[in-house]
């Protein structure tokens, strides 16, 4: 097995995970950083195909590299507007739950 | 290369076991931990993939998503005990568990029967490389050929600011964001967020410079210079800008306009959006990435505070209210 085989097992592992994390886990917090192991997987999914398409005496293929850049800047900021609705949730409602609010036991 | 494969099989199952803890751990707070060693640990597997860049960006971008998220799991400790009632029930857990073996099983196998040899634009990517002047593939592929890639992506970091601030309530709106914190003199953080910053502006401004030619990049650079920032700021050695500052929202614009203005004028010089002309391609690059820098480190910090949580003072309140008719509310 080269490195691009057993981090691509790795990778597929964590998208099992995170997918994992994002349906079982309740808080919308967890949920969140489940996603973000998710996408640390597919990141590295890329990462493995341009290790794979080393030519050109370059040791990695540079553009699926240049999109896993480009892609951990915008996943950094979807992330962090998700944290920014989850503490307004807090602030305003005094909890942070997914689950729709039917009892009207809203402090 | 036994002992690469070693290596390689052993950081491949620390991964996997500081995910299963992150996805899996009681506490958020634990989790939010995990998720840092995780980048941390994924970062090295970048390099054992021979993607330097993407291991710097990796491991910078990872220690400000795992600031983030220490900040919110501690500010949503209180909502934690309440959830455990809303925990799934066995039979979902196991559909859950199956659906997710199912989906790491498929993947496995498309990573097993992945093509050989493998389809690659390495070598076109080499091909024009003289013609940029640039010495890094990847920055050439950022900056040159998917330049409008980069483009986009900083308009939409910037859209995702505006998204955050505008979840201030309407008497912050224009105050500054983050809780204000007491300067402290003689404890470590305040050692440290003196004696660092130095180092890691220097660090980040090389990171810029170098990755013309080598492993580096505007978006790990300019995550560090934040991150310096940021370490000042949780000293309370600096306070985070109002958002309302014409300086800070000059800063936040510079490199999308200047971006947007090197590939307009692509129109005039080379018949097309986002070309440069031949000669001049190392100098715009470098041009755009500085102006690049600025506008992302000052972005990255300000998601990282996040919405105006503090009013205006009294007399800014004032000349607020004079120029717009949207009168701020003082603070009870």
């Amino acid at each position: 097995m080269n490195p691009a085989t057993i981090f691509g097992l790795c990778a597929a592992v964590l998208v099992g995970l995170g997918l994992f994390g994002v349906i079982v886990q309740p808080q919308p917090l967890r949920k969140l950083l489940a996603f973000n192991v998710l996408g640390g997987g597919v990141f590295l999914l890329f990462g493995i195909v341009a290790r794979r398409g080393e030519a050109a005496g370059f040791g990695a293929d540079p553009v699926p590299q240049a999109m896993v850049i480009t892609g951990l800047v915008v996943a950094f900021a979807a992330t962090a507007l998700a944290v920014a609705l989850l503490r307004r949730l807090f602030d305003e409602t005094s909890r942070a739950t997914l689950r729709p609010d039917d009892d009207g036991a809203d402090s | 290369m036994t002992v690469a494969w070693a290596v390689d099989l052993g950081l491949a199952a620390l991964i996997v076991a500081v995910a299963v803890a992150t996805v899996t751990a009681r506490g958020t707070f634990a989790a939010a931990v995990g998720f840092v060693a995780c980048g941390l640990l994924l970062a090295l597997a970048w390099v054992q993939l021979a993607a330097v860049d993407v291991a710097l960006t990796e491991a910078a971008i990872g220690a400000l998503t795992g600031m983030l998220l220490l900040g919110a799991a501690a500010h949503l400790h209180p909502t934690e005990a309440g959830m455990v009632a809303e925990r799934p029930g066995v039979a979902l857990r196991g559909a859950a568990t199956l659906l997710c073996a199912v989906v790491t099983g498929a993947l496995a196998i498309v990573v097993l029967s992945l093509p050989d040899p493998a389809p690659s634009l390495a070598p076109a990517a080499a091909a024009h490389l003289p013609a940029t002047e640039l010495g890094n593939p990847v920055t050439a592929v950022l900056m040159a050929y998917r330049a409008i890639d980069t483009l986009v992506e900083k308009v939409v970091v910037l859209v995702a600011l505006l998204a955050v601030w505008s979840l201030a309530p309407d008497p912050r709106w224009g105050g500054r964001p983050g809780a204000s914190r007491r300067r402290q003199r003689d404890d470590a953080l305040a050692f440290l967020a003196q004696l660092l910053p130095p180092i890691g502006i220097v660090a980040g401004v090389y990171l810029v410079w170098t990755s013309a030619d080598h492993p580096g990049g505007a978006f790990p650079g300019s995550t560090l210079l934040a991150a310096m920032w940021l370490l000042a700021r949780m000293a309370g050695l600096v306070d985070a800008p109002a958002v309302s500052r014409r300086w800070l929202r000059i800063a936040l614009v510079a490199g999308p306009v200047v971006f947007l203005a090197v590939g307009l004028a692509g129109f005039a010089w080379a018949d097309r959006f986002l070309a440069y002309p031949d000669g001049w391609a190392k100098p715009l690059i470098l041009g755009i990435e500085a102006a690049m820098t600025v506008s992302i480190a000052v972005t990255l910090a300000m998601l990282v505070e996040g919405p105006p949580e503090r009013s205006l003072s009294p007399d800014a309140q004032r000349a607020a209210g004079e120029r717009s008719s949207s009168g701020l509310e003082p603070e009870p």
